[in-house]
């Protein structure tokens, strides 16, 4: 398993937000996280890269804990594509996508070797981002600019990409345009994925498994065809839905905010 | 996923060319050069460029020897060198805290170092001692910034600013206190102190002080990348594998050493480090690998520049006094560009 959490709690201070989260990602698998604002989505991703520390439980990088290995080493594997972007103003594509190759540099090395070299100009093609190389990065549309960041990670030549709500403020058609260039990474180059994502239809469109969250718990994790039903949907999102099949797979259509579940009948997940 | 634009005081345009790169060099280089051949050549007894070569080769008279190898060359060693110092130290913090408004003393560094040569002052304390109790000052209390900052294995840069700023107010307080209370003659040595001079620098701080300042400077230099990957932000830097804590040790204490190696040196000099590398990212953009030499030199070409206008007139003014004079109406000009979005 390239990313495994075992027991995994972790929140800000000493209040946990994500508690009791035992999951695995596959060798070239797309988990998509799914739940409710406040569910500890992406918090749990935060904790996966190590830019928060676990309050309990590990978080194993092929099978050693990420925050008993030095930072460098975790992100020449592991890379991460934030919720919250600077872009220094006149910073061109080509040097910020130079910067993934970061942890495989020493800190007093400025250029990059050969090596990074090539795997920069792949990154560029893979995100078809050759004929923006110099230009400025802050000049770029919001779909290219995140194609760009899409890159910088990817020159990290990563094993596991973390991608916290990569889509949202961008319209249909570079929602669309990103998804399936990551679809085609994850098939053709094997890169392992797990996405933070409010889409639940996208979700289920291009990820190989869901996992719901519900209060800081994984509620249920499976296959997207297991996952949208009536009743986890009801669980996780307080909604009630009709599910459609489409020619993209299962989809849903929102149709209401569902009724306060009785207390006398807890809900309870059934992980599988 | 939300994108911010990081300001800054340039508007949005294609980053520069490396011919501009290369232009910028040879202006600043250029203007270097100029500046230190009149540096030599003028002042109370001027020197003409062939007593000046003569004199460099030790020939000619003696009086022209002492004035350039006594006097001349070690004051302009000093200035580049605390130029360089304050230019590469400002640039540094401005990367590392994102924020155009840090400037060398931010951290503390001039309170901590006032309040020392205050305190030395006061007690009559040798006036050899002053520079290594200025330095001291300097240091000790970016530490204590840097202690309060610290919570657990971050180091937030919000708390860096808001310690600094904290230090300083105290430190400054009691400082004035001190000054209030302190007879004429001492008050007069603080305060010349305090503006920051080069006046009388000679062999003996080049020397002591000048080797510690270019193996910093060369190290700031070597940080360039590390800069740029905390200009993305914490949460990508830390996915780039950087540890937040201890590149912003590393770089804090880098710029700390050269910004106290430059205040045991000629005092408080301000706006240098504040204004230089703002200039400098106008010429050759926000990749740091070219802000952090461009700033070292341009630093080197402004302190020299400040200190030779400071004594061409008929009483010298101390150079902290040239440059806050002049920097401020610049510093000015910058901020109205950025209003109206020019470069």
């Amino acid at each position: 398993m390239p990313l495994e959490v075992r027991n995994l709690a972790g929140g800000y201070g000493d209040r946990p937000i994500v508690e009791a989260v035992n999951l695995a990602l596959a060798q070239g698998e797309w988990l998509s996280l799914l739940g409710a604002n406040g569910s500890g989505k992406s918090t749990l991703l935060r904790v996966m890269s190590r830019i928060l520390r676990p309050q309990a439980g590990v978080v194993l990088l092929d099978g050693r804990d990420i925050h008993q290995l030095a930072p460098a080493a975790t992100a020449r594997k592991l890379a991460l594509l934030p919720q919250q972007q600077i872009v220094p103003e006149g910073l061109t594509v080509h040097q910020l996508v130079s910067l993934g190759r970061s942890p495989h540099q020493p800190w007093w090395q400025w250029e990059l070797d050969a090596a990074g070299q090539a795997q920069v100009a792949d990154a560029l093609h893979w995100t078809e981002l050759e004929p923006y190389r110099d230009r400025p990065v802050a000049a770029l549309s919001g779909g290219e600019r995140q194609r760009a960041f899409l890159a910088l990670a990817l020159a990290q030549a990563p094993k596991v990409l973390l991608l916290d709500e990569p889509t949202t403020f961008l319209d249909l058609h570079y929602q669309l345009q990103l998804l399936e260039l990551l679809k085609r990474l994850n098939q053709q180059q094997g890169l392992s994925i797990i996405t933070v994502l409010h889409d639940i239809n996208l979700a289920a469109r291009y990820s190989d498994r869901l996992a719901l969250l519900r209060q800081g718990h994984l509620w249920n994790v499976g296959p997207p065809a297991a996952m949208l039903t009536p009743d986890h949907l009801r669980a996780v999102f307080d909604i009630e839905v009709a599910l459609m099949q489409t020619p993209v797979g299962l989809q849903i259509c929102p149709l209401a905010t569902a009724m306060p579940a009785p207390e006398s009948a807890p809900l309870q997940p059934t992980l599988m | 996923m939300t994108i911010t634009t990081r300001p800054s005081p340039q508007a949005l345009t294609r980053p520069p060319s490396s011919q501009r790169v290369a232009l910028a060099a040879s202006v600043l280089l250029l203007g270097l050069l100029t500046i230190v051949f009149l540096s030599l050549t003028h002042g109370s007894v001027a020197l003409t460029g062939a007593e000046l070569l003569a004199a460099a080769l030790r020939q000619g008279s003696d009086i022209h020897h002492t004035i350039l190898w006594d006097l001349r060359l070690p004051r302009l060693l000093a200035a580049l060198l605390v130029g360089a110092a304050l230019g590469l130290s400002g640039a540094l913090l401005q990367g590392m805290l994102r924020n155009g408004l840090a400037s060398p003393f931010l951290l503390g560094i001039s309170a901590g170092a006032g309040l020392m040569v205050v305190l030395m002052i006061g007690l009559n304390l040798v006036q050899l001692w002053v520079p290594l109790g200025a330095w001291l000052g300097a240091v000790v209390t970016t530490l204590l910034v840097y202690l309060l900052a610290r919570t657990g294995t971050t180091l937030s840069i919000e708390r860096l600013i808001l310690g600094g700023v904290a230090f300083s107010s105290l430190f400054g307080a009691v400082q004035s206190l001190l000054l209030l209370n302190s007879p004429d003659g001492q008050f007069q040595a603080a305060l010349n102190w305090l503006i920051g001079s080069l006046n009388g620098r000679g062999w003996a701080e080049v020397t002591l002080v000048g080797p510690g300042l270019v193996v910093a400077a060369i190290a700031g230099c070597l940080l360039a990348r590390q800069v740029n990957v905390l200009c993305l932000g914490d949460d990508l830097a830390t996915g780039l594998g950087t540890s937040l804590l201890r590149s912003r040790c590393l770089i804090g204490g880098v710029a700390t050493l050269l910004a106290a190696g430059a205040v045991s040196m000629a005092g408080l000099v301000g706006f240098v480090g504040l204004i230089v590398p703002h200039g400098v990212r106008l010429l050759v953009g926000t990749d740091y690998r070219l802000v952090l030499p461009f700033s070292t030199l341009g630093g080197a070409l402004v302190l020299a520049g400040a200190d030779l206008l400071a004594r061409t007139g008929p009483v010298e003014l101390p150079v902290g006094a040239v440059t806050a004079l002049l920097g401020a109406p610049v510093f000015i000009a910058l901020l109205y560009r950025r209003r109206f979005g020019g470069r």
